[in-house]
Parts: structure tokens; sequence; C-alpha cells
């Protein structure tokens, strides 16, 4: 049996591709978790990465943003292969990719005002005052939180601390959002919305993401295309009711 | 068995530490930097420390003058309290015992902030918000620690000798200018310029151990109470072997 399960092609040849993975390796030690993976995200496709805990569906993403470098394989972002880039490089690549992290991430130390306006402040652009007061409102609006501006992160509930984030990660309006687990944690119905606010904000912005995740609600709301991670490689991808419809064992476990 | 492994963790400790402190050299001192959060450092880290620094400095004064005044009486020569108090307390015990209670205070809140920080993914987060986090969090508090400590030391060492001004009038009668007159007299360049240098490495001490214990936190509560335990334990042992070479160092100088 072929191992990489490609259950649709349609349409790709008229979309252009803002991430290309390739041959990616990366092991901690003698624990090999990606091996040979690869995957092409398309302009305005979300890609959610399905795959069991611990399986390496976070450091893909990490890999993909720099902060974990391949063993080897090429990243291509935009064109441009990411392990390769020097520092400055990547700040510049990085501004134009929007990263929710499973714990959000919050900085506890500043008001959620200070931390919409962190990235505004260090990709060295040059915003005005009133040009960052209008984009932290704007990105508050979008989540509905425009109320919190000057609160605390301690001060909000789960939900809210995710679509806070959701706000800090859209607030340099990024073309490719890389979402960690974004549901995890959260009860039904918080989870839903944050799953309305992914659509919402992609197709607002035009975004292209990827979307780690094993909440198969998540998944069934979210995605163009579903990837399965499964030992280090991606074992299938297609529809998402291409994967409902398997009689793949690897695959079908993800449903009952 | 476990005597080799104890002296490979320390070894390999030491080197650790030896290559973060290396790393705050070669990338920590270079353009951009983080004035604004350098400023704020100092101030949380010097400004903040000044009410236990003054606490306890003026309760040393007066506790060392109560502890020498009866040997002095016995010898005959309770008029040299002020000397003897003035050339022990600049020397020696007002910058080590300001060094301990600065790293009791600062080592174990930098530990525990730059665990949490790491464990809670806020350090990558600020790395994909195109900000190089060792100079941000690091090279800051480094700095502020090597520079706020003296100036703590100068204002504890003052404070102490006042306690020690009011510690001498409770069973006698000085007045203020015969007190610091007598202090000033006794003391020489060589006893107040080692002391004074060796506050900046002190504090460097404090910086390095404090910010390398929590950025190499490992995960969950437990990793964070151990860097922020470990960053005091560490540091003040530190600070008595600083305080060993510095006065060998002196001695070699013939500054003593």
């Amino acid at each position: 049996m072929k191992t990489e399960k490609h259950f649709t092609t349609a349409d790709e040849k008229n979309k252009t591709p803002v991430i290309i993975i390739e041959h990616l390796y990366k092991k901690f030690g003698t624990n090999v978790v990606l091996k040979d993976f690869s995957l092409t995200v398309q302009k305005e496709e979300n890609v959610v990465v399905l795959g069991k805990s611990g399986s390496g569906k976070s450091v893909l993403i990490k890999c993909i943003i720099g902060l974990l470098k391949p063993d080897s394989g090429r990243i291509e972002v935009f064109g441009k292969n990411t392990p390769e880039l020097d520092h400055d490089e990547l700040d510049k690549i990085r501004a134009k990719i929007g990263f929710l992290f499973q714990g959000n991430a919050l900085y506890d130390s500043m008001t959620v005002r200070e931390n919409l306006e962190f990235p505004l402040r260090r990709h060295w652009i040059d915003f005005s005052q009133k040009e960052v007061d209008a984009l932290v409102i704007e990105a508050l609006e979008n989540v509905s939180l425009a109320h919190t501006v000057d609160m605390m992160p301690e001060e909000l509930s789960g939900g809210m601390l995710k679509r806070v984030a959701l706000a800090r990660t859209m607030i340099l309006k990024p073309d490719v959002i890389l979402y960690d687990e974004p549901t995890t944690g959260l009860d039904p119905v918080t989870a839903r919305e944050i799953d309305n606010l992914i659509l919402k904000l992609q197709k607002k912005y035009h975004t292209s993401s990827i979307i780690i995740t094993h909440d198969m609600n998540c998944v069934k709301n979210t995605a163009d295309r579903v990837a399965l991670l499964l030992d280090g490689k991606c074992y299938a991808q297609g529809k998402y009711e291409e994967f409902e419809q398997s009689a793949d064992k690897n695959i079908k476990q993800f449903f009952e | 068995m476990a005597i080799t492994t104890n002296i490979k963790v320390f070894f390999g400790e030491t080197g650790n530490i030896a290559r973060f402190t290396g790393r705050f050299f070669s990338t920590g001192l270079k353009p951009r930097f983080e004035i604004r959060e350098l400023l704020s450092q100092c101030y949380i880290i010097g400004y903040k420390s000044l009410p236990l620094i003054a606490l306890t400095g003026f309760i040393m004064g007066l506790v060392l003058i109560m502890q020498l005044r009866p040997s002095l009486v016995d010898y005959g020569v309770e008029s040299q309290l002020p000397v003897m108090v003035g050339i022990a307390i600049v020397r020696e015990i007002g910058p080590v015992i300001t060094a301990l209670i600065f790293a009791g205070k600062i080592a174990s809140s930098i530990g525990a902030e730059l665990g949490s920080m790491k464990v809670t993914e806020q350090i990558d987060a600020m790395e994909v918000s195109g900000t190089n986090p060792f100079k941000y969090l690091v090279a800051t508090r480094v700095l502020a620690t090597t520079l706020m400590l003296p100036v703590l030391t100068v204002m504890g060492d003052a404070i102490s000798l006042f306690g020690a001004y009011l510690g001498v009038n409770i069973k006698s009668v000085t007045s203020f200018k015969l007190f610091f007159t007598q202090v000033f007299h006794s003391l020489s360049f060589g006893d107040v310029s080692p002391a004074f240098f060796k506050t900046f490495f002190f504090g460097f001490a404090v910086g390095v151990i404090g910010c390398y214990k929590g950025y190499n936190s490992s995960k969950g509560t437990r990793g964070v109470g151990s860097s922020a335990n470990s960053a005091v334990v560490l540091s003040s042992v530190l600070i008595f072997i600083i305080d060993l070479l510095a006065v060998q160092l002196t001695d070699l100088l013939g500054l003593n």
C-alpha cells in the first residue's frame, strides 16, 4: 500500500503555493519526529494538520516559523527557504506570518493593548501612535473584545484570552497564519466561536493557514484540506469528507 | 558512580553558564539596544529594591554597633567604634550583605519570571514578533543588575552607617559630625575602590545566573520553582567566590 494518500488534486494547478515543505527531517536526540515530511499550502487555503499528541505537529509549525531548525529538508515560505535565512531576513518573513500559540503566550506583565502593540513596535515598521491605536482597536473589534483593551490578561477568561491572542496574531494582517491547537482546553461552544473567527478572519484578510489540531470538530469546521501526520510523514491528505469516508484504519481512528 | 555523574553535571553546568555569558557579550551588547526596557528594568531592579536594602542596611549598622561595643569597652577603645564599623561596613559587610539580599530578591524574581515566560511560550512569542528575546530579556536584566547593585550598595552603606550612628548614641553621646568625620578619616582609597568595583561583578553574577536559570527552565511549575531557587543559591555562592577573588586581587595589588 502506498503510504501517502492524496485524495484530491483538483484546483491545485490554478493556485499559488505560499508554503512548500519538502523532505523535512527533525529529530531530538534519538527521537525522530519528522521523517521526510512534505506538504504544500496554497494561497487562501486552510490546511489542517491532524495527528496524535506527540506526533510532531507543533514541531512542524515551529520549524516553519524558524523557532526550531530542521535537520534537513526545505521550507519555502513566500519563495524563501526559511532555515537558511539570517535573523534579519527571517524577521521580515515573520512579519508576514501570524502564530497563534497553544497556550496563547500573552505577555502577562502587559495589558491587552500593550500585548497587541508589541508586534507593531518590534517589526521595524514605523507606525504613528494614532495608527497603532487604530490597529489595536480594529484587531480587538474583529474578535469582539474592544472593551478589554486596558485589562490585564489575568482578568480574562480562557476563551477571551484565545481571542485576544488571535487578535495579536492578526494585528500585522499576516498573509499566513499558523494555529497551534487553537481550540484545545476550550469548551465546545467557545471552541466553535474560535473556529468561526478563524474562518471570518480568513475571509476578511485572505490569509492562508496551517491549523494544528486533533479536535475533529475544528477540522470539520475550518479545513479546506486535511493532512494526516503519522510516523513523521504526511500519511494522507485530502478533503474532510474524503477522510471521513476513508476505510484506512489510521484515518478511521480519528472519527471513532 | 554518583560522584562521576555529579562532576559531569557540575562541569556541564559551568560550561553552559560560560557559553551563556559569552552570548551576552557577543550578541547582547550589539545594536539594536533595548534602552526603554533597560530603563524599565533599572527602575524595577534598582529603585524597587531600595526599601529592602535600606531596611536591612539600617538594622545591620545598628546591630553591628551593639555587638561590637561590649568588646571595645572591655579593651577601653570604645572611641574607636566609628572607625571599626566604618571599615567593616564599607570594605566588606556592606557590599556582601547588600549583594546577598539583592540576590535573594532579584535572582529569584528574574529566574521565576523568565522561567514562567519560557514555559508559557512567551519567549517564543517574542521571537516571532521580531524581537531577539536574548537582547530584550537577558541583556537588559544583566545590565540593570550590574549597574544597579553598586548604586544600591553605596546607598545601603550610607544608611548602614547612619544606623551605626544611632546605635552609638544609644549608650553614649556622639555628634553626627564627629561620628562621620571619624568614619571617613579612617577610610582610604584602598578601602573604598575595591569594595565598590567588586559590586559590579556581584551584580553581573546575579543577573547572569538569574537569567540563565530562568531562560533554561524546564517545563512545568516545578521547573520554574527550581529555577528561582537555584538562581538564588548559585548567585549567592558566586558572590562569596567573587568576594574571595576580589580580596586576593586587592592583596596582590597592595591595596589592603
